[in-house]
C-alpha cells in the first residue's frame, strides 16, 4: 500500500483541568491510506470527534495537544501555524459535519458558499468558478444545479444540504476527507444515499476518508478499517471484517453484542383471548393554517390510522421523521387532540371525550419521551417527580413513596436516589426514572416515544431489556415508537410501518421483516446500514 | 413575502386602536372635569357647561370616541386651547428640529456602536472587551440631561467651542445646523451607543458559536472574512431589532434633550402643551409619536425579509 | 475564537454513564458539587462593585439625619445661590446662630444642596423599589395567564403591544400631569409602561417551558393546570424576573428623575434628585453645582443597580436575556 495520507501517532489531547478526566484522547495512533475509509467508532465521550477536529486544527481553545504528531502527507500539522492550516483546509483536507441543518450559512446562497472555497484558494475568474461549482453540484447528484446554486439552505432538505457540504469539502479534491457523523441527523433512506455518494466520490478520486460514527451498521456498510475508542483510548484497530466479526477487546465485544440484530427473534405468541387495551379506528390529525392568497392549507399529520394493542403485547410504529408516528402517540396520550376517528382505551372512546371525564382515564395510558435530559423537572427531586401523578389521583403520600421505592428497584436504581435531583443521574438512569414515573400511575398502556433513541448503544440495550421485562411482569400493552428498524425488530410483536401520515404495512414483526409487501417498507429495509453483515454475537 | 407583509400591516391596526383607546380614555377618565381644567380657575359654572357642550363632552363615551377617531382619520387634530392654532400646523413647525436631532443621533450611534460591539465580541475576554462593556454599562446609567449639562458646561461655557443652546434651521445653512446639533446629538447618542454596542457584541458572539462559522473556518477562510462576511451579516437581525426598540427610548430622549438644549421641536412642544394643559395638542403628539414607533417597527420587519431569506412566508 | 467542544460537552454525564451501567450498579453516580449560586455571585466583579456602591447609597437613607443637621426643605433667603464650601448661617430653635459649611452649595431658595441630595436618596430608592415590585408582580400574573391560556393571550398581548407603542416618558408625563403630581401617581405612571415588558418576558418563558417534555409528562400524569403553572412553570420565571426587576428599578429611578427634572414629577417641595436639578436649571451656567451633585448621585445609583443586574444575569440567568 502507498504512503498514508494521514498518520496520527501517539496523539494525546488534554482536557481542561476541571474536567472529570485528564485526557480527551490518550496515546492514539492510526493511519489512513489513499482511497481508504477508516471509521473511528465509539460512544459519546469517547473522544472520536476531538480527533477529527484536531486534524483540521479546529480544536476548541480549552483542549490542547499534549503529545504526538498528526502527519498529513508527511507534514506535521501539530507544528503548522494558523496560516498554513488555513491553506491546507479544503485544498488537502476537507470536512463535513453532523448537522447539515445548521452547518450552512442561512443568509448566503448555496452556490456562493461553495464558491467561497474557490475564491479563497484559487485564482480562477468568476465565470470559471461558477462553472466548476455547477459541475461539482452535478457530481453530488443534486437535481437542477443552476437552481441549487441560487437556493438558500432553508429551501433544501437535510440530505440536499449534506450534499452541498460534500461538494464544498471535495471541490478542490483534497487527499483527505473528514466526516464527523455526517448521516446521524438524517433519515435512514437519506443516510444510505449519502453513504453511497461518499463511497462513490472517494473511490473516484482515491480520497482517504476518516469517518466518525457511533453506528456499527454504518461501519459495516462503509469502512475498510475500524478503530474503536473507549474514553479517549484506542482499544481495537483492524479491518472491518476482523473487528466486527471477531472482536478481541472485551469493550468491543460488549459494544457489538449490544447492537440489536436486524433479524427479529421468535417471540412467545400473545394469547388469542388477551383483551384489547388500545384500538384506534381511522384516526386523523390535521393541522390547518390560513394564509393570505393561499387560502386554507391542510396538512395531514396522520391519516386513517387504525391500530390495535392487546394486553402483554408490544406494537411498534416504525417510520422516518415526518411520518406521523409521534403524532399518533401524542393523540393517544391526549397531549394533542385528534381531528377525527376513534381512540378506544380499555373500552372507552377517548377521542372526543370532554376534559373532565378524561382525567380518570389519563391514568391508564402513560408515556416515556425521547430526551432524558428534558423529561424531568430539574428543580424537583426524582421522588417528587415519580409521586406527582399518584398524588393527583388521591394516593396518600406514604403509599406513593413506598410504591416509588419499589419502582426504583424495578428499574434497577437505588431507592435512595429518590431524594436526589435529575442532574445527579446519567442519561440512561434518567430514562429509567421516567419509566418508573410512568409505571407509578399503574397504566395499562405504556407509550415509548423514541425512548431509547438518545441513548448510547450499550445503554440502549439495557433499557430495551428493562422495558421487555417490565412489560412481561406487569402484562402491559406497549406502544413503541421508533425510527430504528433494529430496535423495532428486537422488541415488537407487531409492527406498523408509517409513511406520510399513513400506515403502509401492518403485521407480525417477523412477517413484515422477512417478507415486506409494500414498496416503501422494502426501500426502508434496504436502506438499513450493515443489514447483511454478520456481527459477532459473543456470549459475553 | 407579500403575505407576510400584508399580515404584518394588518397586525398594526389593533395596536394603533389600543393606542387610540388608551389616549382617549386617559384624557377623558382622569379625575377632574377636562372642561374645568381647560377653562381655568376663573371660569364660572356656565362657562364650563358651555365648554362641555362645545367639546362634545355631553355625548356618551362611545359617541365621543367615534367622533374623535373620525376627526383623526380626516387629519383633523383639533385646535390648540393655548395658542388657538390648529394643532397640525404646530406639529409641522416642530418636525424639522426633532427629525434632525433624531436622525443625527441614530446615525452617529450606529456608526460608533456597531464596530465597537463587533470589536468587543472579536476580542472577547480581553481588556478591549471589558472597556467597551464597562462604557456600555456606564452609558446606560447616565441620564441624558446630566450628560447634556456636562457637555454644555465644559465645551460651551468653559471652552466656548459650541453654542450653549438653541437650534438653526437647515434652510439657514447646513453648517450652522450641523454645528448646533453636535452637542445635543452626542448627549443623546450615549445611551444608544451603549445599547447597540452591547447588543452587537451579544449577537456576534452568539453567531460565532454557530455551526456555519465552524464550516467557514473549515473552508480555510481568514478570521476577518469569517467575522465580517459570515458573523456580522447573520447578527444583523437582532441588531436591527434593538434599533427598533431604541426608537422608543429615542422619543423619550428627544423630549428631554430638546428641553435641555432649548430646541424648538416636538419634544419641547409636548412639554409646553402639558404644562399649559393643552389637551388637543398633547393627544395629537402622543398619537403621533406612537404611530412613528409602530411604523418604524413595521419598516424593520420589512428589512428583516431583506436580511434573512428564511423569513418569507 | 469560537469554541468547538464537539461531543465532549455532554461528556461529564455520559462518561460516568458508561462506567456505571457497565458495572451494572444500581446507584446514582457521585455528584460533582457545583459552586452555589451565592458563592458565584460573590465572586462576580460587577456584583461586588455594584453591591458595595448600592449599599453605601442605601446607607444614606437611615444615615441622613446624622450626616447633616439641616432640614432639606428649609428656605433661607440670605443663603441663596452659594457655591460649594461656603459657610452658611442658620438659626437653631432657640434663635442662636451657627455656621454650617455648605459642602455642595445652596440652591436659589437657599436650601442646602448636600442635605437635599442625601435626603433625596430616600425618594429615589423608594420609587425604584416600589416600581420594580409592583411592575414585576402585575406583569408576572398577566404573563403567566397569557402564556398558558390562548384565548386570553391574543387579547392581552394586543393590548400590551399597544401600550408599548406609546413612549414610556410621554405616557408617564401625561398620567402625572392629568392626575396631579404626588408620589403615588408618579410611581403608578412609571409602573404602567413597564408592565408590558415584564408580561412579554414572562410569556416568552411560559411558552418555551410549556413545550418541555417534563411539562407534558406532568400533563399526562394528570396534574391540573394551576399546579403545573405553580410547580413547573413559575420557578423558571424567578431568576429572569429578579434580573429584570433590578433593571426596572434602575430605569424607574432614572425616569422619576427625568419627570421631576421636567417639572411633572414629584411635588417640588419634596427633595428628590430630579427636583434639585430642576431648581438649578435657570442659573446653571453660573452655579452648576445644584445640577452636578445630584447628577453624580443619580448616575452612581443607577450604575450600581445596572452593574448588579448585569452580574445577576451572568450568574443566575444564563439565558442571557436580551431585555434591558
Amino acid at each position: 500500500m502507498s504512503a498514508p495520507v494521514l498518520s496520527v501517532s501517539n496523539l494525546t489531547i488534554d482536557l481542561p483541568r476541571n474536567a472529570d478526566r485528564q485526557h480527551a484522547v490518550h496515546d492514539v495512533s492510526f493511519d489512513v491510506a489513499p482511497g481508504e475509509v477508516v471509521c473511528l467508532v465509539g460512544e459519546s465521550g469517547s473522544g472520536k470527534s476531538v480527533i477529527a477536529f484536531s486534524v483540521m486544527g479546529l480544536l476548541a481553545k480549552a483542549l490542547t495537544i499534549a503529545n504526538g504528531t498528526i502527519q498529513l502527507e508527511n507534514e506535521d500539522l501539530t507544528r503548522a501555524d494558523e496560516t498554513r492550516l488555513r491553506e491546507l483546509r479544503c485544498t488537502r483536507m476537507g470536512m463535513i459535519f453532523q448537522e447539515p441543518m445548521t452547518a450552512l450559512n442561512p443568509v448566503m446562497r448555496c452556490g456562493d458558499q461553495i464558491d467561497e472555497v474557490l475564491q479563497e484558494h484559487t485564482d480562477l475568474g468568476a465565470g470559471e468558478r461558477r462553472q466548476r461549482v455547477i459541475d461539482m453540484i452535478e457530481q453530488v447528484h443534486l437535481p437542477d444545479p443552476e437552481r441549487m446554486y441560487n437556493s438558500y439552505p432553508h429551501q433544501l432538505s437535510g440530505g440536499q444540504r449534506q450534499r452541498i457540504m460534500i461538494a464544498m469539502a471535495l471541490i478542490l479534491e483534497p487527499v483527505l476527507l473528514i466526516a464527523d457523523e455526517p448521516t446521524t441527523a438524517l433519515d435512514v433512506t437519506t443516510q444510505a444515499q449519502i453513504l453511497h455518494l461518499i463511497r462513490e466520490l472517494q473511490s473516484e478520486r482515491n480520497t482517504g476518508v476518516l469517518f466518525i460514527t457511533h453506528d456499527f451498521g454504518v461501519v459495516a456498510e462503509l469502512a475498510d478499517r475500524v478503530a474503536v475508542l473507549k474514553q479517549g483510548e484506542l482499544v481495537e484497530l483492524g479491518t472491518t471484517q476482523q473487528v466486527l466479526s471477531a472482536p478481541t477487546h472485551p469493550y468491543t465485544k460488549m459494544l457489538i453484542a449490544s447492537v440489536p440484530v436486524h433479524e427479529p427473534p421468535v417471540r412467545a405468541a400473545i394469547p388469542e383471548d388477551a383483551p384489547v387495551v388500545l384500538k384506534t379506528e381511522a384516526l386523523d390529525k390535521q393541522y390547518k393554517s390560513f394564509s393570505f392568497g393561499g387560502g386554507k392549507q391542510v396538512v395531514d399529520a396522520a391519516r386513517d390510522v387504525s391500530i390495535e394493542v392487546r394486553k402483554g403485547e408490544t406494537l411498534g410504529i416504525v417510520g422516518e421523521s415526518g411520518s406521523g408516528k409521534s403524532t399518533v402517540a401524542r393523540c393517544i396520550t391526549w397531549l394533542i387532540q385528534s381531528s377525527d376517528g376513534r381512540i378506544w382505551l380499555a373500552g372507552d372512546d377517548i377521542a372526543k371525550m370532554p376534559k373532565r371525564d378524561l382525567h380518570a382515564l389519563r391514568q391508564k395510558v402513560q408515556i416515556v419521551f425521547q430526551d432524558p435530559y428534558r423529561s424531568l423537572n430539574p428543580r424537583r427531586t426524582v421522588g417528587q417527580s415519580i409521586i406527582e401523578g399518584p398524588l393527583n389521583y388521591g394516593e396518600s403520600k406514604a403509599d406513593a413513596w413506598a410504591h416509588a421505592q419499589e419502582l426504583m428497584q424495578l428499574v434497577q436504581l437505588d431507592p435512595e436516589g429518590l431524594d436526589r435531583y435529575p442532574h445527579q443521574f446519567s442519561g440512561g438512569q434518567r430514562q429509567r426514572i421516567c419509566i418508573a414515573r410512568a409505571l407509578a400511575m399503574r397504566p395499562e398502556l405504556l407509550v415509548a416515544d423514541e425512548a431509547v433513541s438518545a441513548l448510547d448503544v450499550s445503554v440502549q440495550a439495557q433499557v430495551l431489556q428493562l422495558l421487555e421485562q417490565i412489560r412481561d411482569r406487569m402484562q402491559l400493552a406497549m406502544l413503541f415508537i421508533t425510527h430504528d428498524l433494529r430496535v423495532a425488530a428486537q422488541i415488537c410483536d407487531v409492527v406498523a410501518v408509517m409513511s406520510k401520515g399513513q400506515v403502509v404495512e401492518y403485521g407480525p414483526t417477523r412477517d413484515v421483516f422477512n417478507n415486506p409487501q409494500h414498496e416503501y417498507t422494502r426501500a426502508l429495509f434496504d436502506a438499513a446500514p450493515g443489514r447483511d453483515f454478520a456481527f459477532a454475537r459473543s456470549d459475553s | 413575502m407579500w403575505t407576510y407583509l400584508f399580515k404584518r400591516i394588518l397586525a398594526v391596526i389593533p395596536v394603533l386602536l389600543v393606542v387610540l383607546v388608551v389616549v382617549f380614555l386617559m384624557l377623558r377618565l382622569t379625575p377632574g372635569d377636562p372642561a374645568a381644567n381647560i377653562a381655568g380657575d376663573a371660569a364660572t359654572s356656565e362657562d364650563i357647561a358651555e365648554l362641555r357642550i362645545e367639546l362634545g363632552l355631553e355625548e356618551p363615551l362611545p359617541v365621543q370616541f367615534a367622533i374623535y377617531v373620525r376627526n383623526l382619520l380626516k387629519g383633523d387634530f383639533g385646535e390648540s386651547f393655548y395658542y388657538k392654532r390648529p394643532v397640525i400646523s404646530m406639529i409641522a413647525d416642530g418636525i424639522e428640529p426633532t427629525l434632525s436631532l433624531a436622525l443625527f443621533t441614530i446615525v452617529l450611534a450606529c456608526l460608533v456602536a456597531v464596530p465597537l460591539g463587533t470589536l468587543a465580541a472579536y476580542k472577547q475576554g480581553t481588556w478591549i472587551d471589558r472597556l467597551v462593556m464597562g462604557f456600555s454599562v456606564v452609558g446606560f446609567s447616565v441620564p441624558v440631561f446630566v450628560i447634556g449639562y456636562i457637555l454644555i458646561y465644559f465645551l460651551s461655557v468653559k471652552l466656548d467651542w459650541f453654542p450653549v443652546q438653541g437650534y438653526q434651521h437647515i434652510a439657514d445653512g447646513i453648517g450652522g445646523w450641523a454645528y448646533r446639533l453636535v452637542l445635543p446629538s452626542t448627549a443623546l447618542s450615549v445611551i444608544f451607543i451603549a445599547l447597540i454596542a452591547r447588543m452587537t457584541r451579544t449577537s456576534v458572539l452568539e453567531v460565532l458559536s454557530e455551526d456555519y462559522i465552524r464550516t467557514a473556518r473549515a473552508k480555510g477562510l481568514p478570521q476577518m472574512k469569517v467575522l465580517l462576511k459570515h458573523a456580522l451579516r447573520n447578527a444583523a437581525v437582532p441588531i436591527v431589532t434593538i434599533i427598533g426598540i431604541a426608537i422608543a427610548i429615542l422619543i423619550s430622549g428627544v423630549v428631554v434633550t430638546e428641553s435641555v438644549f432649548v430646541i424648538p421641536g416636538l419634544g419641547l412642544l409636548t412639554l409646553d402643551a402639558i404644562q399649559g394643559r393643552d389637551y388637543p395638542t398633547v393627544q395629537a403628539l402622543i398619537i403621533l409619536f406612537s404611530v412613528v414607533y409602530v411604523v418604524i417597527n413595521l419598516l424593520i420587519d420589512v428589512i428583516y425579509t431583506l436580511l434573512d431569506p428564511r423569513i418569507r412566508y | 475564537m469560537t469554541d468547538q467542544f464537539p461531543d465532549e460537552s455532554s461528556q461529564q454525564q455520559t462518561a460516568a454513564d458508561t462506567a456505571v451501567i457497565s458495572a451494572e450498579s444500581a446507584e446514582a453516580i457521585e455528584v460533582r458539587e457545583q459552586p452555589s449560586v451565592w458563592s458565584r455571585l460573590l465572586r462576580h466583579p460587577s456584583v461586588i462593585i455594584g453591591g458595595l456602591l448600592l449599599t453605601l447609597i442605601v446607607g444614606l437613607v437611615p444615615a441622613a439625619p446624622f450626616l447633616t443637621s439641616l432640614d432639606p426643605t428649609d428656605i433661607s433667603p440670605r443663603n441663596r445661590n452659594k457655591p460649594p464650601g461656603f459657610m452658611t448661617v442658620h438659626k437653631d430653635e432657640e434663635g442662636s446662630k451657627y455656621e454650617v459649611k455648605a459642602v455642595m452649595g445652596t440652591d436659589k431658595l437657599g436650601r442646602d444642596v448636600f442635605a437635599r441630595v442625601i435626603y433625596g436618596a430616600r425618594v429615589s430608592l423608594m420609587v425604584g423599589l416600589c416600581v420594580a415590585f409592583i411592575a414585576v408582580s402585575i406583569g408576572l400574573l398577566i404573563g403567566l395567564l397569557a402564556g398558558y391560556f390562548r384565548l386570553l393571550d391574543a387579547i392581552v398581548m394586543r393590548f400590551m403591544d399597544g401600550l408599548m407603542a406609546i413612549p414610556a416618558i410621554l405616557l408617564a408625563i401625561a398620567l402625572v400631569s392629568l392626575s396631579g403630581a404626588s408620589l403615588f401617581t408618579v410611581i403608578m405612571a412609571i409602573v404602567i409602561p413597564e408592565i408590558p415588558r415584564v408580561v412579554r418576558l414572562v410569556r416568552s418563558i411560559v411558552l418555551s417551558i410549556r413545550e418541555e417534555p417534563y411539562v407534558e409528562a406532568a400533563i399526562s400524569v394528570g396534574t391540573p393546570t394551576p399546579k403545573i403553572l405553580y410547580r413547573h412553570v413559575l420557578p423558571n420565571t424567578i431568576a429572569p424576573l429578579i434580573v429584570q426587576g433590578t433593571f426596572i428599578c434602575g430605569s424607574a429611578i432614572l425616569l422619576e428623575a427625568i419627570l421631576s427634572f421636567l417639572g411633572v414629577g414629584v411635588p417640588p417641595e419634596i427633595p428628590t434628585w430630579g427636583n434639585i436639578m430642576a431648581q438649578g436649571r435657570d442659573l446653571f451656567q453660573i452655579y452648576p453645582h445644584s445640577i452636578f451633585y445630584p447628577g453624580i448621585f443619580l448616575t452612581l445609583t443607577v450604575l450600581a443597580i445596572n452593574m448588579l443586574g448585569d452580574g445577576l444575569r451572568d450568574t443566575i440567568d444564563p439565558r442571557m436575556s436580551r431585555e434591558f
